[in-house]
């Protein structure tokens, strides 16, 4: 039934309508001074030293990864929990085995350090 | 239920406008109310919890009223305030990413249920402004939507502490995403439901509360909502001492205050769902919603017992809700910032399997009640 999806329609409008019009407000109202001191983005006062677009540790790489597969587990289980009192012990052991899969993947990123920060 | 298809011509008039009286509500009480107090509580508490006078100067004609005019001495300053855009800086994505920020919170509220099902003068109104089957799943969607302004606004700026803020922010709420989750997968299998409505509706007795029947759930729900919302002690992306202000350093203006806006907003939505899910809703403990609507009813008449009960318990609700706001406020003021390692420490190797834990050990229990 889309039709449930009609009052989010209109949220959608008034959220956006609301933010574009706080950020037309701000772009028109206010001064506009520009000299080149002024425009360098900030560092503590100083000229910026380095350029921001560079490498960045690997372990946010390794987050990411983490977060799809087990996003997606929580996804799996969502459905699996509201029809959970029909399925009885069949649903339980069922799904104790997928969720068992998953746990000794965590235990093997644990173990390996993916999850260790320096 | 917002059922338009079978309903002939006429009734959808009343419908359109229930609608659009709720949607204009929400945003009153949201951008009117809550935006501009939050931020006047925020610093007289932090003046309170620090022994300070605090804000106090504002002032018209030599009235302070306790500090209150300084929401619009604020609300004015921000409004005038030069738009700064830094050099090297992506125009377009610069703006993009308040825009990105506050809407998906906005949205958030769409599917929160701030009362029950009431009859007035033969139209069934419902309080919630979209009553979706999957719901907390649309809070989550938005919740997730809510990554990319705080990224875009970092990755945009051309600056290292809004880029190193981005970063943190990314791999922090991502953590924290999966975690919240599962925390919540316990109260779906107790209700038998994802929609909030009917979850709330679920909780009409007082020992059916969510706190009673999932209380580990509710610990680690509102740790990985505090993570998500940014805040003390999980405000790593944003902290002061070490990146400036993270990855909205380099925002001004109204621009600024659109991600304040966002994080305030974030924390009535926390707090509602705190109170929809585990707090009864807009239940009064012991007092079932029949009897009060009879009580009303025996005084008023139907129609006008069903409007004070529908007060009643808009009431109750925003009230629960703005008691749920202070503890989280409170948060912020009395607990040391974690430090990186340490947030990501406990969102996967505590946080991820309690909450696995807690599935199980509930799935074991409701069969054994069963």
């Amino acid at each position: 039934m889309l039709n449930q999806y009609i009052p989010v329609l209109f949220m959608i409008v008034a959220a956006a309508g609301t933010a574009t019009g706080m950020i037309i407000l701000t772009t028109l109202l206010g001064p506009k001074k520009e000299f080149s001191d002024k425009m360098e983005p900030f560092e503590c006062g100083v000229s910026p030293v380095s350029d921001p677009a560079s490498r960045f540790s690997l372990s946010f790489y390794v987050i990411a990864m983490l977060f799809i597969v087990f996003d997606i587990e929580a996804v799996f289980l969502f459905p699996w929990a509201v029809i959970y009192t029909k399925l009885g012990v069949f649903g339980l052991v069922e799904m104790m085995v997928f969720v068992l899969v998953l746990v000794v993947g965590l235990a093997y990123v644990w173990k390996k350090g993916a999850l260790e920060w320096e | 239920m917002f059922d338009y298809t079978y309903l002939p011509a006429p009734n959808l008039i009343p419908q359109l406008i229930e609608m659009m009286i709720k949607i204009i509500f929400i945003f009153t009480l949201n951008i009117g109310f809550f935006a501009p107090i939050l931020g006047y509580v925020e610093r007289k508490q932090s003046a309170l919890m620090q022994d300070r006078i605090g804000a106090n100067r504002a002032d018209i004609f030599g009235y302070t009223l306790g500090g209150l005019f300084h929401i619009m001495s604020d609300a004015i300053k921000l409004i005038v305030k030069e738009d700064f855009i830094p050099r090297g800086a992506d125009k377009v994505l610069h703006t993009f990413a308040p825009f990105a920020a506050v809407v998906p919170t906005l949205l958030a509220f769409a599917v929160i249920p701030f009362g029950g099902k009431y009859n007035l003068w033969g139209h069934e109104t419902n309080l919630v402004i979209a009553d979706l089957d999957v719901g907390i799943l649309f809070v989550f969607a938005a919740g997730s939507l809510a990554t990319y302004g705080s990224v875009i606004a970092g990755w945009s700026s051309n600056n290292n502490w809004s880029l190193l803020g981005a970063v943190r922010v990314a791999s922090q709420m991502l953590s924290y995403e999966v975690a919240m989750g599962l925390t919540l997968v316990g109260v779906f299998m107790v209700y038998h439901t994802l929609s909030l409505t009917e979850i709330a509706a679920g909780q009409e007795e007082f020992f059916h509360w969510g706190i009673f029947l999932q209380p580990v759930g509710f610990f680690l729900f509102i740790a990985c909502a505090l993570a998500e919302n940014k805040r003390v002690p999980f405000d790593t992306p944003e902290a002061e001492s070490e990146l400036v202000a993270g990855y909205f350093t380099e925002y001004s203006g109204l621009k600024f205050a659109m991600f304040w806006m966002a994080e305030f907003l974030e924390i009535v939505t926390i707090a509602a769902i705190l109170v929809g899910v585990f707090f009864g809703a807009w239940h009064i403990p012991f007092l079932s919603d029949d009897s009060l609507l009879n009580f009303l009813a025996g005084i008023f008449g139907l129609n006008f017992g069903s409007l004070f009960t529908m007060l009643v318990h808009t009431g109750v609700f925003w009230l629960k809700v703005a008691m749920f706001i202070g503890f989280l406020m409170l948060i912020r003021w009395s607990l040391p910032r974690f430090r990186y390692d340490q947030v990501m420490k406990l969102g996967w190797k505590i946080i991820l399997p309690l909450s696995l834990a807690n599935i199980v050990v509930t799935g074991i229990i409701l069969l054994m009640v069963n």
